[in-house]
C-alpha cells in the first residue's frame, strides 16, 4: 500500500502509578495504519491492548506515571495538542471509539436518538433536527431501524445496542475508529452480523479501524494487518494473510495454534504458564519463560527485526536478517 | 414521567387523599393571594382599631354554635339610622335634645363579651352632652352615665367603673343582662332590652350618629384573637407562606446539594476535599442558634430567614448521600463513553449523572417540604417569625403567649396545628408512595 499512513505510532509509552509499583501497560509501541486499513491488535487479557487504545485516544485515568512518544495522525503529532484541542478537534471528530463495555455504554436515562446524536451535537453544534437526520443516516449504515431513535437502551437487544454504539462512533464521520473488543459479549451469530456491519462501513465510508480483540478467528474477517501484543509490547506486525498462514514470533505461532479449527482433527494447543505481571517485567525478551525456542540471547531485549514482510521482536530471526543483508 | 407512572401513583388510596389535600392547599393559597392582597393582609394583621372594632376579642369560630344547644351570642351591630332605632328631636332656644332608643333582642344563655358605643358628631362650639340609660325587658330603667363627647368618641361600657359600681361590682356586659333574682350564678334574662341615649346639643345644627355593638362570643369561621383580629386571615395567609417556604427551601437545598455533590464526585481531588470538608464543618455547626442570631441581630423578614435556611442546609447530609451514589454512577461505562466522545465535564454532570438521581430526589424532595413548613412554624413559635406576616406559627405563638390552652381557647391553638399536621401528612403520604414507585425494591409484596 502506497501513500502516507493515516496513523503512525512511535515509541508510545503509558505507565501507570499504583500502590504496588509501576505498571508498564504500554511500553514503546510502534505501528502504523494506512487509510482505509484495518489493523487487528491481538493479545491475551491484561497485555495492554485497551491501554494502547486509550493512550491513542488520550482517555487517561489520573494515575499516569509516564505518557510519552509520538502519535502522528493525519500528518500531525497529536501528542503535542492540549487536552482541550484534542477533545475539540481530534477525539470523535476524526477518531472515535467503540468502548469495551459497549453494552453498558448507553446512558440508561436517555433515548437512543438523544444519545447517538450527542457526539454530533457536541462537535458540530448543529441543530437537533439536523443531528437526528444524521443519526437516521448512520442508522441506515449500521442497520438499526429508525424508530429505535425513541427507545431507551434497555428496550434494545445486545446486538442492536452494539450497532447503536457503532452508529454513535461513526456519526461524526471520523477517519479512524478504535473498536475495543466490540463483540466480546455477543453470541456468535450477532458477532458475525456486527462484523458484516464493520465491513460495510469500511467499504462504503472508507473508515480505518483499529480492532482490539483476543478473538483471532472472528477478527480475521476484517483484518488487513495484524499486530500481536504481549506484556505491553508489540511483538509482531504483519499483513493479515501472511500472519494467518505463517506467523513468525513463537508467541504468535502459539496463539494461532490455540485457535480451534473447523476442519481437521488438530487439537487446539495452549501456552504453558502465565504472562508476566506488568508490575514486574523480566529483563530481556518478555516471552522467554514460556517460549519453546528459548536460547541464551533471550536474556537481552530483542530488537524489531524485518523478516518476510513481518516486523518481529525475536532473536530467532537476527541471523537470517544478517544473512539476508549480507 | 409518563401517564402510566401517574396512573400507578393513584393506585394508592393514601396518595389520592394526599394529592387532594395538597391541591386544596394550593387552591386556598391562590385564592388567598388574590382575595386578600399582601398589603391588605399585612395591614389587617397589624390590627388597628378601625379594621377590627366590629369584632369581639377572643371569640370562638361561628361553627361552635352548630354543636351547642345553648347558642353562644353573636355580635349585634346596630346603627342609629337603622329603622328599628327610634329617634326623637325636641328643639329649644339653647339647642336640641335628640333621643335614640336602641332595641336589643337577647336570646342567649350566656352573656355577651362587651358593649361599646361609637359616637360621631359635628358640633360647632360646645360639645354635646350624652346621657345613657338601660331598660330591661321588665321595663325597669336605669341611668348608666352621662358625659360630653368629642367629634369621635368611643364609650366602652365594661370599662366604666361608675357603671360597674352601679351594677354591684360586675362588668356591664354581665350586669346589664343578669337576672337580679338569681344570686348564685349570674344568668341572663332573655327578652328585648332598650338602650336609650339622650343627646343635648347646644346649637340647632349639631347632629349625632351612634353605633351600638354588643360583642358576641363567636365570630368569623375561624374565631378572633386578643387583638380582635379574624384568625381566618392568618389561616388563609399561612397557607401560601407555608407552601412557599417549604417548596422553595426544599427545592433550593435539594437541587444545590445535587449539583454540588455531582461536582464533588466528578472532579474528585482537591475540589472534592474542599467541598466535603465544608460539608462536614457545616454539619456540626448548630443550625437553630445561627438562625436565632440572624433573626435577633439582622432581620426576621421571611426571605432573609428562607435564604439563611437554604444556605445552612445546602452543605448538609444530602451531599454525602448524593455523592456516594454519584461515585458509583461516575464509573459507569456510559460515562466513560461520554467522556470519550468529548462531552464536557458539566455536560456529563448535568446530562448524564444528575438525571440518574432524579428518581431518588423526587420522593425525598416531597417529604422534605413539610419538614421546612414545620421549621418555619417552629421559628415563628420561637419568636423568629416575620413580624408583619400572618402565619400559622405566629398564631400558635400568640395563643401560647396569651395562655390559650390554659384559658380553654382551644380553637386558637388547634386550627393552625391541625393545618400543619394535615399539610405534613399529605406531603409525606405522597412522598412515600412516590418512593415506592421510583424505587421498586422498596415495594413489599
Amino acid at each position: 500500500m502506497a501513500g502516507k499512513p493515516l496513523l503512525k505510532v512511535e515509541d508510545l509509552v503509558l505507565h501507570f502509578k499504583t500502590t504496588k509499583g509501576k505498571v508498564q501497560a504500554v511500553d514503546k509501541v510502534n505501528f502504523s495504519l494506512m487509510p482505509n486499513e484495518a489493523v487487528v491488535i491481538v493479545g491475551e487479557s491484561g497485555c495492554g491492548k485497551s491501554s494502547l487504545a486509550k493512550a491513542i485516544l488520550r482517555l487517561l485515568p489520573n494515575n499516569i506515571e509516564t505518557y510519552s512518544g509520538k502519535v502522528f495522525f493525519e500528518d500531525r503529532d497529536i501528542m503535542l495538542l492540549s487536552d482541550e484541542e484534542f477533545r475539540k478537534n481530534v477525539r470523535w471528530q476524526r477518531m472515535s471509539m467503540v468502548p469495551q463495555a459497549a453494552m453498558n455504554s448507553l446512558n440508561p436515562v436517555m433515548r437512543i436518538g438523544d444519545q447517538v446524536t450527542e457526539p454530533y451535537l457536541i462537535h458540530t453544534g448543529v441543530s437537533k433536527t439536523e443531528a437526528i437526520k444524521q443519526a437516521k443516516k448512520v442508522f441506515g449504515y449500521v442497520g438499526v431501524p429508525e424508530d429505535f431513535l425513541n427507545r431507551y437502551a434497555f428496550e434494545l437487544s445486545g446486538g442492536m445496542r452494539q450497532r447503536a454504539i457503532i452508529a454513535m462512533a461513526i456519526i461524526t464521520m471520523p477517519g479512524l475508529i478504535i473498536l475495543d473488543e466490540p463483540t466480546s459479549a455477543l453470541d456468535v451469530l450477532t458477532q458475525a452480523n456486527i462484523f458484516n456491519v464493520l465491513k460495510t462501513l469500511k467499504r462504503e465510508l472508507e473508515i480505518s479501524f483499529i480492532l482490539i480483540t483476543h478473538d483471532i478467528a472472528t477478527s480475521s474477517e476484517l483484518a488487513d494487518k495484524v499486530a500481536v501484543m504481549y506484556a505491553g509490547q508489540i511483538v509482531e506486525v504483519s499483513d493479515a494473510t501472511s500472519f494467518f498462514t505463517h506467523a513468525l514470533h513463537p508467541y504468535s505461532r502459539k496463539l494461532m495454534d490455540s485457535v480451534p479449527r473447523l476442519r481437521g482433527d488438530k487439537e487446539p494447543d495452549f501456552i504453558i504458564g502465565q504472562p508476566p505481571s506488568l508490575l514486574n517485567l523480566p529483563i530481556g525478551c518478555r516471552f522467554r519463560d514460556r517460549c519453546p525456542s528459548r536460547f541464551e540471547k533471550c536474556d537481552q531485549e530483542p530488537p524489531m527485526i524485518q523478516q518476510d514482510g513481518h516486523l518481529v521482536k525475536c532473536w530467532l530471526y537476527q541471523n537470517s536478517k544478517e544473512s539476508h543483508h549480507g | 414521567m409518563n401517564l402510566k407512572a401517574i396512573r400507578e401513583i393513584f393506585r394508592y388510596p393514601s396518595v389520592v387523599i394526599g394529592v387532594l389535600i395538597i391541591l386544596f392547599l394550593v387552591v386556598v393559597s391562590i385564592y388567598t393571594v388574590f382575595a386578600i392582597p399582601y398589603d391588605q393582609a399585612v395591614k389587617l394583621w397589624r390590627g388597628s382599631e378601625e379594621d377590627w372594632y366590629k369584632s369581639p376579642k377572643i371569640a370562638a369560630p361561628i361553627w361552635y354554635n352548630w354543636f351547642l344547644t345553648d347558642k353562644l351570642p353573636v355580635t349585634q351591630d346596630i346603627f342609629s339610622n337603622d329603622p328599628s332605632v327610634t329617634r326623637m328631636i325636641t328643639a329649644n332656644s339653647a339647642g336640641r335634645v335628640i333621643t335614640y332608643t336602641f332595641p336589643i333582642k337577647y336570646d342567649y344563655a350566656t352573656f355577651p363579651n362587651d358593649i361599646s358605643l361609637y359616637f360621631a358628631t359635628n358640633f360647632q362650639d360646645k360639645k354635646p352632652f350624652v346621657d345613657i340609660s338601660w331598660i330591661t325587658p321588665d321595663g325597669k330603667e336605669t341611668r348608666l352615665n352621662g358625659f360630653e363627647i368629642d367629634k369621635k368618641f368611643t364609650y366602652r361600657l365594661n370599662q366604666d367603673d361608675k357603671v360597674t359600681r352601679k351594677l354591684g361590682g360586675v362588668v356591664a356586659s354581665t350586669g346589664l343582662f343578669a337576672d337580679p333574682k338569681i344570686k348564685t350564678k349570674p344568668t341572663p334574662v332573655k327578652g328585648t332590652y332598650y338602650l336609650k341615649i339622650n343627646v343635648v346639643t347646644f346649637d340647632q345644627t349639631t347632629d349625632l350618629s351612634t353605633e351600638l355593638i354588643i360583642y358576641g362570643k363567636v365570630a368569623g369561621w375561624a374565631g378572633t384573637d386578643y387583638l380582635r383580629r379574624d384568625l381566618g386571615i392568618a389561616l388563609l395567609w399561612g397557607t401560601p407562606i407555608a407552601l412557599m417556604f417549604g417548596l422553595l427551601a426544599a427545592l433550593g437545598t435539594s437541587i444545590s446539594q445535587l449539583i454540588i455533590a455531582g461536582i464533588s464526585a466528578w472532579f474528585g481531588g482537591w475540589v472534592d476535599t474542599i467541598l466535603q470538608r465544608i460539608t462536614e464543618i457545616n454539619l456540626v455547626l448548630p443550625f437553630l442558634p445561627i438562625l436565632i442570631m440572624i433573626g435577633t441581630f439582622y432581620s426576621r423578614s421571611i426571605f432573609v430567614i428562607l435564604t439563611a435556611v437554604i444556605l445552612l442546609s445546602i452543605f448538609g447530609q444530602g451531599i454525602k448521600t448524593f455523592r456516594a451514589v454519584f461515585m458509583q454512577i461516575k464509573e459507569s461505562a456510559y460515562i466513560e463513553a461520554a467522556r470519550a466522545y468529548g462531552a464536557s465535564n458539566f455536560r456529563i454532570i448535568f446530562l448524564y449523572m444528575i438525571p440518574r438521581l432524579i428518581p431518588m430526589l423526587i420522593p425525598d424532595l416531597i417529604v422534605l417540604i413539610p419538614s421546612y413548613v414545620f421549621l418555619e412554624a417552629s421559628l415563628a413559635i420561637l419568636g423568629l417569625g416575620d413580624p408583619t406576616l400572618p402565619t400559622w406559627g405566629k398564631m400558635i405563638q400568640d395563643s401560647e403567649s396569651q395562655g390559650a390552652l390554659y384559658q380553654g381557647w382551644y380553637y386558637w391553638v388547634l386550627e393552625p396545628s391541625v393545618l400543619l399536621m394535615v399539610t405534613g401528612l399529605a406531603f409525606s403520604v405522597v412522598g412515600y408512595a412516590l418512593d415506592r414507585i421510583f424505587n421498586p425494591r422498596l415495594r413489599s409484596q
